[in-house]
């Protein structure tokens, strides 16, 4: 039996790694990624859990991430097609507009 | 049985006039304007006039409650209205005064831009006047006293597009509230000491008082200031300077509000207060001291001033000094006998000026007039008899009140020699100035320039270059100006006619009310007679001194014209000296306006607020800004710095909850 916190370290590898590309990455389509790979270190952690504990919430709230990654990915990837088609660009350094 | 008389309606009627003129007098033309003004005035004239009528039935001092105003525990006051004899002869100077210089302005001021406007102020004017004078306490008073010193500033302000005529109009209006001060004051020492301003109530209270010897009690100190407040009103030193400067107004108003009415006022409440003045004789030694002065002081001004009007202003001046001086040794009734007799001269005089001001087509000064006597004939005689009135030549009407008030300056337990000669010396002075004034208006050759020089009115530079002169040369007033000149040229002929005597026994239900003035002074004035010259010798003697003066003013500025020049040449530093009027209003200037100015530009303005005032707010505003200008660099709009803040934010919690796990 693999201890816990196995489970839980590389959850939080994975987590840090989302948050290490979110930052420094310029390419919208990595920090998409990025942000996939945080929801999945998360999703680890969940499961980790549930399997722990004999619970099936936990389960059930990765189902739930799931089906929101999925739709988030839908309008996201939707977004960026956009955004290419009017910027020309997918760099975030240069998709500025809400600056004061 | 007195019947209703009505009295609430004698104030609202020029009110009324007022308001209307005022609201749609822009639209309105002149004849209607003139028809408002004088209908008003006209009816609040006919109603005293019916007052008079009905005078053996009256039972004086009659007092009308219109509606309570402030209560306050058990101090109120009312708005009441209160007639009795002093107010009666006030109320038919002003109404009659004021009616006959109405009809005078329609002609004067046909051609000024500002019509109806003239005409608003001028019944506003007469509004405030009566409120003051039908006034049954201090503090409906008050509201006349103050509203006439704002009409006295729109009217001196009247063509106030012209610098001096709006200083002129400032000057007054700020050397009043000095005066106005002493008076506020003075009505809060009667508050305090007698819980009222109502005058019946408040001389009930001051009877039993006994008078006031050595030291100052309170009646001196109310006394005293109420004399301050006289003094800015009636324009007594040391406040008199307002009304020389005052001439910047059109010449009615000169004739109404700076010689006949509003001046007059400080007399009307001295007489008014005068159960707290005859307590306090500390208080009316100072009355009289000051009206001395003011009589001789302005009266030697008088002599060396060039421009018509000034002369007669200075003349206004000198004249209250001998009204205070009668209320100041007790002669209350002589006070307000002259008073009523110098509105009628005084009046007629400022009048026929602006009829010789009109008729040379806006010139005042006298150094150009000349030789009027053929071409101005009814200015002229109307002017003669004025001047004569003045000048206290029998008998006409200012030799009966001027006489009086030198003989109870003689005689009064008050009075003292040394006014009386103050005063003898003043008659003389002012024979002498206002025949000069004669003399170089009317006699000689015609000084001016000829035809075609007088478009220059002195309101040409304002607003109305065609002040009524589309003609050439020299003319007489239309009859819409003459007729008031004759009446009040008959007034001030006959008006003396009554007698002091008889004057005094009109008014001695106001003044010698055996409950009202005390024991002393009843004695002193039945033991006048202490071997004292008799009133006929001194009579002569003011008279004789009045024609010496014209004597004096015939030789200098008729016989010899260079004469004049040579003595003020010869006495050049006293010349300069006086016809710079004292440097009086240089030497406020220096005391009192230098250091307030600088002052409140040095320390008020640039110290306390800019300093600390606007320091606070612009400094609070500057620190806000730089803050935010500060914060505002977080909003970068670019997305990984966003990212940045929130993972250093969930950091700094995550370390936070750990700190709160571990300890």
């Amino acid at each position: 039996m693999i201890p816990l916190s196995f489970y839980l370290i590389l959850s939080g590898i994975l987590f840090a790694c989302g948050v290490a590309g979110f930052l420094i990455k310029r390419n919208i389509i990595t920090i998409f990624m990025s942000i996939e790979l945080m929801l999945n270190g998360v999703n680890l952690s969940f499961v980790a859990f549930a399997a722990q504990w004999h619970e099936l919430r936990g389960q059930i709230f990765v189902f739930f991430v799931m089906v929101v990654a999925a739709a988030e990915a839908a309008v996201g990837l939707a977004i960026i097609i956009a955004v290419y088609r009017t910027r020309e660009t997918l760099n975030v350094d240069q998709v500025n507009l809400l600056k004061l | 049985m007195t019947p209703d008389l009505h009295l609430w309606l004698i104030p609202l009627l020029p009110l009324m006039g007022a308001t209307i003129n005022g609201l749609l007098g822009k639209r309105f033309s002149r004849p209607v304007v003139s028809a408002v003004a004088l209908i008003f005035s006209g009816a609040a004239l006919t109603q005293a006039a019916w007052i008079i009528s009905q005078y053996s039935s009256l039972s004086l001092p009659y007092l009308q409650t219109v509606a309570p105003w402030l209560r306050a525990g058990s101090f109120q006051v009312d708005f009441a209205f209160y007639l009795d004899q002093l107010s009666l002869i006030m109320l038919m100077v002003v109404t009659g005064v004021g009616f006959l210089i109405h009809i005078y302005s329609i002609g004067y001021m046909w051609e000024d831009a500002s019509f109806y406007r003239f005409f608003t102020y001028l019944n506003l004017f007469m509004f405030f006047m009566l409120t003051l004078v039908l006034a049954s306490n201090y503090l409906i008073m008050f509201i006349g006293w103050e509203g006439v010193g704002l009409s006295s500033y729109l009217l001196i302000g009247f063509w106030f597009t012209k610098d001096s005529a709006a200083a002129a109009g400032k000057k007054a209006f700020i050397v009043n509230r000095v005066g106005d001060f002493g008076f506020l004051i003075a009505l809060f020492l009667i508050i305090k000491t007698f819980g009222t301003l109502d005058f019946t109530q408040l001389f009930h209270a001051v009877a039993p008082l006994g008078i006031e010897t050595g030291g100052v009690g309170v009646l001196t100190a109310i006394g005293i200031l109420l004399m301050v407040g006289a003094a800015g009103k009636s324009a007594q030193i040391p406040l008199y300077i307002w009304l020389p400067d005052a001439m910047e107004g059109p010449t009615p108003v000169s004739a109404l509000i700076h010689a006949a009415t509003m001046v007059t006022a400080g007399v009307y409440m001295v007489s008014r207060s005068h159960t707290i003045f005859e307590r306090a004789p500390i208080a009316l030694m100072v009355v009289a001291i000051i009206g001395t002065l003011t009589a001789f002081f302005a009266a030697t001004i008088g002599v060396t001033q060039m421009d018509i009007k000034k002369v007669l202003a200075y003349s206004t001046v000198s004249q209250l000094g001998y009204m205070f001086m009668a209320c100041g040794v007790g002669a209350f009734s002589m006070g307000v006998f002259h008073l009523m007799t110098h509105a009628f001269f005084k009046g007629l005089l400022f009048l026929a000026a602006g009829s010789v001001i009109h008729a040379v087509g806006g010139e005042q000064d006298m150094r150009k007039m000349g030789g009027l006597r053929t071409k101005i004939p009814w200015t002229f005689w109307t002017m003669t008899v004025g001047t004569f009135a003045i000048a206290g030549i029998w008998p006409l009407a200012g030799f009966y009140s001027k006489d009086a008030i030198l003989f109870r300056a003689l005689t009064s337990p008050y009075g003292s020699w040394i006014y009386w000669a103050v005063g003898l010396l003043t008659a003389f002075i002012t024979s002498f100035y206002m025949f000069r004034q004669w003399f170089m208006t009317f006699f000689g050759e015609y000084r001016g320039e000829a035809d075609g020089g007088h478009d220059e009115h002195s309101s040409a530079n304002h607003g109305h270059p065609d002040h009524g002169h589309g003609h050439g040369g020299v003319h007489e007033s239309p009859m819409v100006m003459v007729v008031p000149l004759v009446i009040l040229a008959i007034l001030s002929f006959t008006g003396g006619w009554v007698g002091s005597e008889r004057f005094d026994k009109f008014l001695a239900p106001v003044f010698h009310s055996a409950n009202d003035a005390p024991a002393e002074i009843l004695v002193g004035e039945s033991g006048a007679d202490k071997g004292a010259p008799s009133e006929s010798m001194l009579a002569v003697v003011s008279v004789g001194v009045a024609l010496f003066g014209l004597f004096l003013a015939w030789l200098l500025y008729v016989k010899s014209p260079n004469l004049p020049q040579q003595i003020a040449s010869s006495m050049s530093g006293l010349y300069r000296t006086v016809s710079h009027k004292y440097y009086i209003d240089e030497l406020y200037g220096w005391i009192l306006i230098k250091p307030l100015v600088s002052v409140s530009r040095d320390v008020f303005w640039q110290g306390v607020d800019k300093g600390v005032i606007d320091a606070t707010l612009d400094g609070s505003a500057e620190g806000a800004n730089d803050v935010s200008d500060t914060v505002r660099h977080m909003q970068s709009g670019n997305l990984r710095s966003y990212a940045g803040w929130v993972a250093a934010g969930a950091g700094v919690l995550i370390f936070f909850m750990v700190w709160l796990g571990t300890r």
